[in-house]
């Protein structure tokens, strides 16, 4: 195969990519994008092992047939639950590959130093920051946040040391050096994600989504690779998207999220405390009397949903409501309701609710004040009003479902307890709120006995 | 290839995907990550070059592993977004309204 024939076998493969993306604007042409991803990762391979570029096939083709062996099953049996972990696997699994291919070419004799410690650092960064993410998420180490005293000057410290070290690498050309770079490099990795809680964790896959694309830009500069880089910054540019929208739903920081800290402590500073306010708690059966009567039933799931798997049976209780009593359901989905960008939809899709009938928070706010229920199961923060009311508030300015503008909010709880931002929440006082105690799970099931016995 | 070649190359592909993502409806944001993971392991590219010589040695070991790890990334993600999308149903369409 010539060197013409495989850069146009590369064109073609960017092109496929780029139109693989660009299916997922639609739920509809989303398959078809998937396929054609397929699609251009195998034109990408097949033209380079036909290429000159390879020159041995049986342990090459072993490689691959190990790999998609090692790739396809995990990826078969996951539960929508668990995604997250394996994202945070793969980017893992991705950037260590790129520090695999940065060491195997300094073995080759590449000159091209600095290119090379780029891909080098990122895919280190990208690699070590995924098993502290993949750790936290899976329950491995607690998902609280750590931290230490001085652990930004620390990471400071580190970090300027990484960048001493790559360019002594690119002066003198040691390869103990570059052994020391790829070193520290983890450590940094892990480090960085230490401090950093577990409901940002969406935030953390994004950024690291984004550094396994880089690391392949990276790769495909020292490797003068036209396809890597393409391809890299796609990937890259994704991921920096996806974090910005996420830190954006939080209306925090990208720094903010990643310097971490976030939800160490529980802020004891709420003037709710003092006052001596009462929650009202209701039965399921009240619940369900409400909600039978209603026109319009609103649901908001958070990843407390999730944790109590009670998708399937909320499904169950959406579609009695409609099909026995009439009523018109609703699901709201704010952007950081899971553990990562788009989670929830995922969840939500797999107990089969159709995507017609979720809603993300700007098309739906406006719909709470003329919605006669809002049925808040596992969510909190991001229907706490302080957002909106107190300055003072370590979610002020974060953007939240009007909830409280329904004219019954149904809290599925079981306790009283802040969420992840330690804030205290007045909704659950309110004169409208209704709170039903309890696992997220029996609660609904619970309801949707009442209902279906009538 | 000159390096201003390929950083024209960087930048341009980087507008593109810039565009490109803000178009994924925010419902796709977890089959978008999951995507990007298997496109990312466009390093197997890098790896089958590193790994397809014909001379054993120690640089062709490492592109080896790399090689197995960046087929599990593309598998598995091809794979886990295919599960997800096919999850993605339209209201089933009723006969009497």
């Amino acid at each position: 195969m010539t060197n013409s024939f495989l850069a146009f076998a590369y064109l073609l493969s960017s092109i496929l990519f780029i139109f693989s993306i660009r299916g997922l604007a639609s739920p509809e042409t989303a398959r078809r994008g998937n396929l054609l991803g397929m699609l251009g990762m195998a034109i990408a391979i097949l033209a380079t092992l036909f290429s000159p570029l390879v020159s041995e096939y049986v342990w090459v083709a072993g490689a691959i047939l190990l790999g998609g062996i090692l790739g396809t099953i995990p990826a078969l049996k996951v539960k929508m639950t668990s995604l997250p972990q394996m994202v945070a696997a793969f980017n893992g699994l991705g950037g260590l590959s790129s520090v695999f291919i940065a060491i195997a070419e300094i073995l080759a004799g590449s000159q091209t130093y600095l290119e090379t410690s780029l891909g080098l650092l990122i895919g280190a960064l990208a690699f070590s920051g995924s098993v502290i993410a993949f750790a936290k998420l899976q329950g491995l180490i607690s998902a609280r946040a750590m931290v230490f005293p001085l652990q930004q000057t620390l990471n400071l410290l580190l970090g300027l040391a990484v960048v001493g070290l790559c360019a002594w690498f690119v002066i003198s050309g040691d390869r103990n050096i570059f052994y020391a770079l790829a070193v520290l490099s983890i450590l940094l990795g892990f480090l960085l994600i230490l401090p950093i809680g577990g409901a940002d964790m969406p935030v953390v896959i994004s950024v690291l989504n984004s550094y396994s694309g880089l690391a392949a830009v990276g790769i495909g500069f020292s490797l003068n690779n036209v396809l890597l880089i393409t391809v890299g910054s796609l990937v890259g540019a994704s991921g920096a998207i996806l974090s910005y929208i996420m830190t954006k739903a939080m209306n925090r920081s990208l720094a903010n999220v990643m310097l971490g800290g976030f939800g160490a402590k529980t802020v004891a500073a709420s003037n709710l405390a003092g006052e001596d306010k009462q929650a009202h708690a209701g039965s399921p059966a009240d619940a369900a009397f409400i909600m039978e009567n209603a026109n319009k039933v609103i649901i908001v799931p958070g990843y407390g949903m999730a944790v109590a798997q009670a998708q399937h049976v909320l499904k169950e209780m959406a579609d009695d409501l409609h099909n026995k009593f009439g009523v018109e359901v609703k699901y709201a989905v704010h952007p950081v309701a899971g553990r990562m960008p788009g989670h929830m939809n995922v969840l939500l899709a797999e107990a089969n609710v159709p995507y017609e009938e979720v809603f993300e928070l700007e098309d739906i706010n406006r719909e709470f004040a003329t919605a006669d229920v809002a049925y808040v199961i596992g969510a909190n923060d991001v229907t706490n009003p302080m957002a909106k009311t107190n300055p003072d508030s370590p979610i002020y300015g974060m953007p939240i479902l009007d909830v409280e503008k329904a004219k019954t909010v149904f809290f599925v709880k079981r306790s009283l307890a802040t969420g992840y931002s330690g804030v205290e929440n007045p909704l659950f006082y309110a004169d409208n709120t209704i709170m039903l105690y309890g696992d997220a799970k029996k609660v609904t099931e619970e309801i949707v006995n009442v209902l279906e016995n009538k | 290839m000159d390096f201003w070649m390929l950083m024209t190359v960087f930048v341009l592909a980087a507008f593109v995907g810039y565009f490109v993502v803000w178009g994924v409806t925010p419902a796709l944001h977890s089959p978008l990550m999951s995507v990007s993971n298997a496109i990312s392991g466009i390093v197997i590219v890098g790896a089958l070059i590193t790994a397809g010589v014909a001379e054993t040695g120690g640089a062709k070991i490492w592109g080896l592993a790399a090689v197995v790890l960046a087929a599990i990334n593309i598998f598995g993600g091809f794979a886990v977004s295919q599960r997800m999308l096919l999850m993605f149903k339209k209201k089933a369409v009723k006969e009497k309204k």
